[in-house]
């Protein structure tokens, strides 16, 4: 007890050091240029927080956490049996709600599933780190915005169109720098995916800069548009029904459902396939994929190609259902977002991502309304300061999530993938039966 | 030509932050093999540190400009060493020997803490600063065109002089410079010496960070601006630095900051501005592409 205090109290110095200066040292403008705020409370509760948590864990620490994690894991394996129909279920009925809050929340909430889901070909399985992936996305809405505004193609035109064009940027880009290492690829495509949103800053011609697109088409149900006025040839008109902005967001509800489900029919077709195992044999181990005669190359080429494939698709969907586009949506946080949703998913697990998804995106959205709604009904600054801050701690948290799922859990809160032949217990050999020691 | 000979200064000025920040790249990697993203984060919160201290020292009214420096300079040092400690002590330690890319993640997810942590604590906004040390000396004046060498500018010339011999001397010369190297060749076999490798580890990661937090000081000094972003930028710009110079190698670093620095500064002055990040971002797309072992470096063996 008296270690874990001492090392308790080391953690708190430490915390001290290092919130000390940031949190409790604040620069503020004011009128004579920058000046100083000292915030003491604030830095009193981090390192109180820090100093009894870290006690907490040196007291926990005992109890086996290893045999725990595994049984729970293979528990929610089998619930996972259930918990598939159940989630699509009620990703069908959610419509039925007639609610907009929710249907933007699912719909919002599915556009990350399907980023997920295609972002994890790329790292759940092939096992590339790609943290350019908005790039793709970017991709696919400026091409069908372009596209759809220069020609007057319609959404269902442009779609594989922007898929096909976000593919051909992932094999343009894949081919030169997937022999790289795992992480000098990451680094390329980070900086691939700052020069994509650099490039339609300032291709202020083609792209209209920072200003954006605005005015984007919005989709059609075979030729029938969602317009307000009911005209001839509108949804309202050819099924004799008042128009409503909710006939169109439902639409695009089942939009985006129905991409999201393609994607993970896609991937999981393409698990079985020879090509699906190369790219998990490529994940476990490149140099003996090589050896076994797999063509590393095109094995990596195909994974960028179809995942950013998928990115476009959801940019597309993402151009048509804002009806605007701008470069800010398209930041490195949005690719963090999406990698930090396959990670907690439980790199290479299908139900994970969407369960990650629907506990980030959804959980974090309807936790901010709670709070406000809190706040609201009891009058209390506190709930509603911290409703409005907490988007500014999203990305916060997911960063920190990273760390933490790497360091506890890394292959996931579920681990979806079987390994065939697997070690259970490291067991002692006697000499005698090993020819030569390992290195 | 007058005109090419204030780019070339600038030049050298930039790409002096750059090769600091780089050296903290290329020892990581040369140590454990792994690309340590956070530390351009490092570097962000190396200027602001020094953007407190430097306005903490002046609500106490000490107004004497070198030893304000030298105090800034120790403060951000110091506090950014233990950032660095604390990152590898927390996120990267217990990750070694697991699987290839939970280090990598791991990495990116503290770059991502790093940058929310500073954007919530100290606010959004850009934060300028008054510079300290103004003035500077006229080299030449043709067609109206007056060369400018700033004190600043010399000022971070020497500085970053100064602790790149501290630093030589300390990798060349000491016993932990000795442990370091022997580390960097073979961390196993080190550790089988009897090496501390654990603790080589932290140091190195200690000094990066330190280097870094110079960096951060003098970009501060320099541009008398910054916010929670500019590491995200002068990360991959010094990464590439690292990698163009050949990543492992200590000099290679340095030299290729400068490059990275003057290729920047005069993309800037001769072509366009706008594309100044996409000019050393294609480089580095470049260099990994057809010179993988950089200008310094040794080919790399791969091994089973």
């Amino acid at each position: 007890m008296r270690g874990a205090l001492r090392d308790a109290f080391l953690s708190a110095l430490v915390a001290l050091g290092i919130f000390g200066p940031m949190v409790g040292l604040v620069s503020t403008s004011g009128d004579h240029g920058l000046s100083l705020q000292v915030r003491p409370i604030a830095v009193a509760v981090v390192v109180g927080l820090i100093f009894a948590g870290r006690l907490l864990i040196l007291s926990w620490r005992g109890g086996g956490p290893r045999q725990r994690n595994l049984a729970l894991a293979e528990r929610v394996a089998r619930a996972g049996k259930y918990i598939t129909p159940i989630l699509l279920l009620a990703a069908i009925a959610l419509p039925f709600t007639g609610s907009r809050y929710y249907i933007d929340l699912g719909t919002l909430v599915l556009t990350y599933i399907m980023l997920g889901w295609g972002l994890n070909i790329v790292v759940g399985l092939a096992g590339l780190l790609d943290l350019g992936y908005v790039a793709f996305y970017a991709v696919g809405a400026y091409s069908y915005a372009l596209l759809a505004m220069t020609f007057g193609l319609g959404f269902w035109t442009c779609l594989p169109l922007a898929g096909i064009l976000a593919a051909l940027w992932g094999v343009m880009l894949g081919f030169p720098v997937l022999r790289l290492r795992g992480d000098y690829l990451a680094i390329v495509t980070l900086a691939f995916g700052e020069i994509i949103r650099i490039v339609l800053t300032n291709w202020v011609s083609l792209t209209n800069g920072p200003n954006g697109i605005s005015g984007v088409p919005r989709p059609t149900l075979f030729g029938l548009a969602f317009s307000m006025d009911g005209g001839p040839g509108t949804f309202g008109d050819f099924f004799n029904i008042e128009p409503a902005v909710i006939q169109r967001i439902i639409f695009l509800y089942y939009v985006i459902l129905g991409l999201a489900l393609l994607t993970n029919w896609v991937s999981l077709r393409l698990r079985r396939l020879p090509l699906g195992r190369a790219w998990e044999a490529l994940r476990e181990d490149e140099v003996a994929c090589r050896s076994l005669g797999i063509n590393v190359r095109n094995t990596k080429l195909t994974a960028f190609g179809i995942g950013a494939m998928f990115g476009g698709f959801a940019g597309a969907f993402f151009a048509t259902r804002q009806g605007f586009i701008s470069p800010e949506s398209f930041t490195f946080m949005e690719s963090a977002t999406v990698l930090a949703i396959v990670v907690l998913g439980g790199l290479g697990s299908q139900l994970g991502v969407a369960l990650a998804a629907i506990a980030m995106i959804g959980g974090l959205e309807a936790l901010r309304d709670f709070l406000s709604f809190l706040g609201d009904q009891m009058n209390s600054p506190v709930f509603a300061g911290i409703a409005s801050e907490l988007p500014l701690y999203r990305v916060l948290i997911f960063g920190i999530a990273l760390v933490v799922m790497m360091v506890l859990r890394p292959r996931g809160l579920i681990s979806g993938r079987t390994p065939s032949v697997a070690l259970t217990k490291l067991k002692e050999i006697a000499p005698d039966l090993v020819a030569e020691s390992r290195s | 030509m007058a005109y090419a000979l204030q780019q070339l200064i600038n030049g050298v000025t930039l790409g002096m932050i750059y090769g600091l920040i780089a050296v903290g790249y290329t020892m990581v990697y040369g140590i454990i093999g792994m690309i340590n993203f956070a530390h351009g984060d490092v570097f962000m919160v190396g200027s602001f540190l020094s953007l407190i201290a430097l306005l903490g020292l002046s609500a106490f009214g000490i107004t004497s400009v070198p030893l304000a420096l030298a105090l800034t300079l120790l403060f951000a040092a110091g506090i950014a060493a233990l950032y660095g400690w604390t990152i590898e002590r927390v996120a990267y330690r217990p990750l070694r020997g697991s699987f290839r890319l939970a280090p990598l993640i791991s990495a990116i997810g503290m770059s991502i803490t790093l940058q929310n942590f500073v954007q919530v604590s100290q606010g959004a906004r850009v934060k300028p600063v008054d510079a300290i040390i103004p003035g500077g000396i006229r080299l030449m004046d043709r067609g109206g065109f007056a060369v400018q060498l700033s004190w600043m500018q010399i000022a971070i010339v020497v500085i970053t002089l100064t602790i790149l011999g501290i630093f030589t001397w300390l990798v060349t010369k000491t016993p932990l410079g000795r442990t370091m190297r022997a580390c960097e060749q073979d961390l196993k076999m080190a550790s089988l010496l009897g090496i501390d490798t654990d603790r080589t580890i932290s140091l190195t990661f200690v000094i990066g960070a330190a280097l870094a937090a110079v960096a951060g000081f003098m970009f501060l000094l320099y541009y008398g601006v910054i916010d929670f972003y500019i590491g995200f930028i002068a990360g991959i710009k010094a990464f590439t630095a690292a990698v163009l110079g050949g990543i492992g190698s200590l000099p290679g670093a340095v030299l290729g900051g400068l490059l990275i620095g003057l290729i920047e500064v005069f993309w800037s002055a001769y072509f366009s501005i706008e594309y100044k990040d996409v000019a050393a971002f294609s480089i580095l797309i470049i260099v990994l592409i057809f010179m993988p072992n950089g200008i310094l470096g040794r080919a790399e063996v791969e091994k089973v």
